[in-house]
């Protein structure tokens, strides 16, 4: 089952940060603040374990990008289909698109 | 109603300057690559100063700073660092309104919640600390005849606090007051989003602190905060955010084998017993207001009572006059002394509540009321606002469930006190809760029950310095304020000394 896609502002904004920092993961945001939202970081530097979900892959060209989540998270989520979007804005957490005055977005629907 | 001058307007109480740099060593100094980023009010989405694009070069400079400091700070006898957090409080009480407008302008939250909360409460922070770490003992144990074990309290040396945007000035305080009594020195690195009211904080206090002992580092998250959380030259990171930032900081945490406090948010349930509305009187009003305290500082609080559990004798009618008490609330100019709700933090903020407003209703939660972006007209346009939203659902709906940081209020109801600790207890946090009931034998025990650090019962988000906060479950690790809280920024030193004279007898 097909449980994340990206809208085509999001694939053009992932090409850029992989240009600059090569492949690429997201682990879905909880909390407070800055929290509800995907974070994107180098693959790897965000180091997932039992507690996590592989949602699926993002394919941007040739490329994968994993989204993670939380498992706890996950089962109140695994209801829903998610798309990262792209808004203007002011980042926060360690994400790398911040810098550039975006900031990606989880859009849902029922699956 | 009065309104206060924009900052820079005619009139104004505070003027920001155009530009900000770190500040380091006690003086401003530019940052090592030379970039700034622009820094737009909420309150109308025009940008009024630029600051500082802070990257590792910068968090060095200003480790190098905090490490040159923190000895002698540390060894300064503690009446006299009291003295230094009495005058800053002081400082801060005389320019009260100066500071709140400019917190105000730079977060969007309205002028009566700085005037007679964020200022206020940082005057009293300082001054709490500045009392308890005067009354900190260490102890003495007498193991035996001739052996003593003696513990002192050490700082822990150079710190890092990452600060959150919600509250930037009192969030700031809460790590500042606690690990500057303690005797550390701090590296501080504002929210990108908020990153320049605390300049005009230190412009005002910084001639009170020895230089290095405070340095502020502005800049992005992966810029300039992971240089801080993962550099090998802190003792400890304090960080009040969202999970996965928390989780990546624990784990840099653990590459340096250093401790970390965390606060991390949660989805705070407020439990309406029956009884509340057992009598139309003052306690129902305040109830009531309870209720509304959804949206105090646009729902940008990490102990949001964003779910409210509603008992089913009274479910209709206390939801209803909810309602018209939260329909009640005025939305207005946030530098306007009668507005209640003023704008959300940043466009991206805006975006995520709308689009959680969204999916609560793909979910087929009914909207009770708001739902939607409110355009204020003239300036105020371009400003980032959301009429106050009540959602009726279920607990298990992804509105009950995720910290959506604006003004929505997930509703259902319970049947049995069971019931109410059941759902209440249906979350991944624990940060906050309320319980309101006439009866306190159902107050304690349902404060006893539910599984969150701080429970407030018949009343809600008031925020002591002597009460200690934090959170169970993914809402974080250790708390803060009370006197506790030294606790977090500080060294047991044991020193176990025998007055014997004869040899222990293993050689």
């Amino acid at each position: 089952m097909e449980r994340v896609a990206l809208t085509d502002e999001a694939a053009d904004l992932i090409r850029r940060l992989v240009a600059d920092h090569g492949p690429l993961m997201f682990h879905q945001s909880g909390g407070c603040c800055d929290g509800s939202a995907p974070m994107c970081f180098p693959a790897g530097e965000f180091r997932t374990g039992a507690s996590d979900v592989h949602l699926g892959d993002l394919v941007v060209d040739d490329l994968a990008v994993p989204v993670w989540m939380s498992a706890a998270q996950f089962e109140y989520w695994r209801h829903t289909h998610l798309t990262i979007d792209v808004v203007l804005g002011r980042g926060s957490g360690f994400s790398l698109e911040a810098p550039l005055g975006v900031r990606f977005l989880v859009r849902s629907r029922l699956l | 109603m009065a309104k206060y001058a924009a900052p820079g307007q005619p009139g104004s109480l505070v003027t920001y300057r155009d530009r900000y740099d770190h500040f380091i060593g006690g003086d401003y100094v530019r940052p090592a690559k030379g970039e700034y980023f622009a820094n737009p009010t909420p309150v109308t989405g025009e940008v009024f100063t630029e600051v500082a694009r802070g990257t590792a070069e910068d968090v060095e400079r200003a480790l190098d700073a905090a490490h040159g400091a923190s000895a002698a700070w540390g060894r300064t006898p503690v009446a006299q660092r009291a003295n230094v957090l009495n005058e800053i409080a002081d400082r801060i009480e005389d320019n009260l309104e100066l500071l709140a407008v400019a917190e105000t302008w730079e977060n969007g939250k309205p002028i009566r919640e700085t005037l007679a909360a964020d200022l206020p409460l940082a005057v009293d922070h300082f001054r709490y600390f500045a009392g308890v770490i005067r009354a900190q003992e260490g102890g003495i144990s007498q193991i035996s005849d001739d052996l003593v074990a003696y513990h002192f309290q050490e700082p822990l040396g150079v710190v890092a606090q990452i600060i959150p945007w919600n509250f930037p000035l009192l969030m700031a305080t809460w790590k500042l007051a606690p690990a500057l009594a303690a005797g550390n020195a701090v590296v501080l690195k504002p929210a990108e989003q908020t990153p320049a009211s605390i300049h005009v904080l230190m412009e005002l206090i910084a001639d009170l602190l020895p230089p290095g002992v405070v340095n502020v580092v502005n800049g992005f998250g992966v810029e300039a905060g992971k240089p801080l959380a993962s550099s090998s030259r802190v003792a400890k990171v304090a960080f009040t955010g969202e999970t996965t930032t928390g989780r990546l900081i624990m784990q840099y945490a653990s590459e340096n084998i250093i401790p970390v406090t965390l606060e991390l948010g949660g989805k705070s349930p407020n439990v309406f017993f029956s009884d509340v509305a057992a009598h139309q009187d003052a306690f129902y009003d305040k109830a009531l207001e309870g209720f509304t305290m959804f949206a105090l500082n646009q729902g940008e609080v990490c102990t949001c009572p964003s779910r409210a559990l509603i008992q089913s004798g009274i479910y209709d009618r206390f939801l209803s006059d909810a309602t018209e008490r939260t329909k009640a609330i005025r939305q207005g100019h946030p530098l306007d002394t009668d507005t209640m709700i003023g704008a959300q933090a940043s466009n991206d903020q805006l975006e995520k509540i709308l689009a959680y407003i969204d999916i609560g209703k793909r979910e087929g939660a009914r909207l009770v009321t708001g739902g939607e972006r409110a355009d204020l007209g003239g300036e105020l346009s371009g400003g980032y606002y959301v009429t106050p939203t009540i959602f009726e659902g279920d607990n298990k709906m992804r509105i009950f469930q995720e910290e959506i940081f604006g003004p929505v209020v997930s509703v259902t109801r319970f049947d049995s006190y069971d019931d109410a600790m059941k759902i209440a207890n249906d979350t991944l946090y624990g940060l906050g809760a309320g319980v309101w009931s006439r009866d306190g034998g159902v107050a304690y025990r349902a404060g006893r029950d539910i599984q969150a650090g701080r429970v407030w019962v018949n009343n809600y988000h008031a925020y002591p310095a002597h009460a200690a906060f934090g959170g169970y479950k993914n809402s974080g690790i250790g708390r803060e304020n009370h006197r506790m809280m030294l606790d977090h920024y500080q060294q047991t030193k044991n020193l176990l000394v025998s007055y014997g004279q004869d040899a222990q007898g293993f050689f």
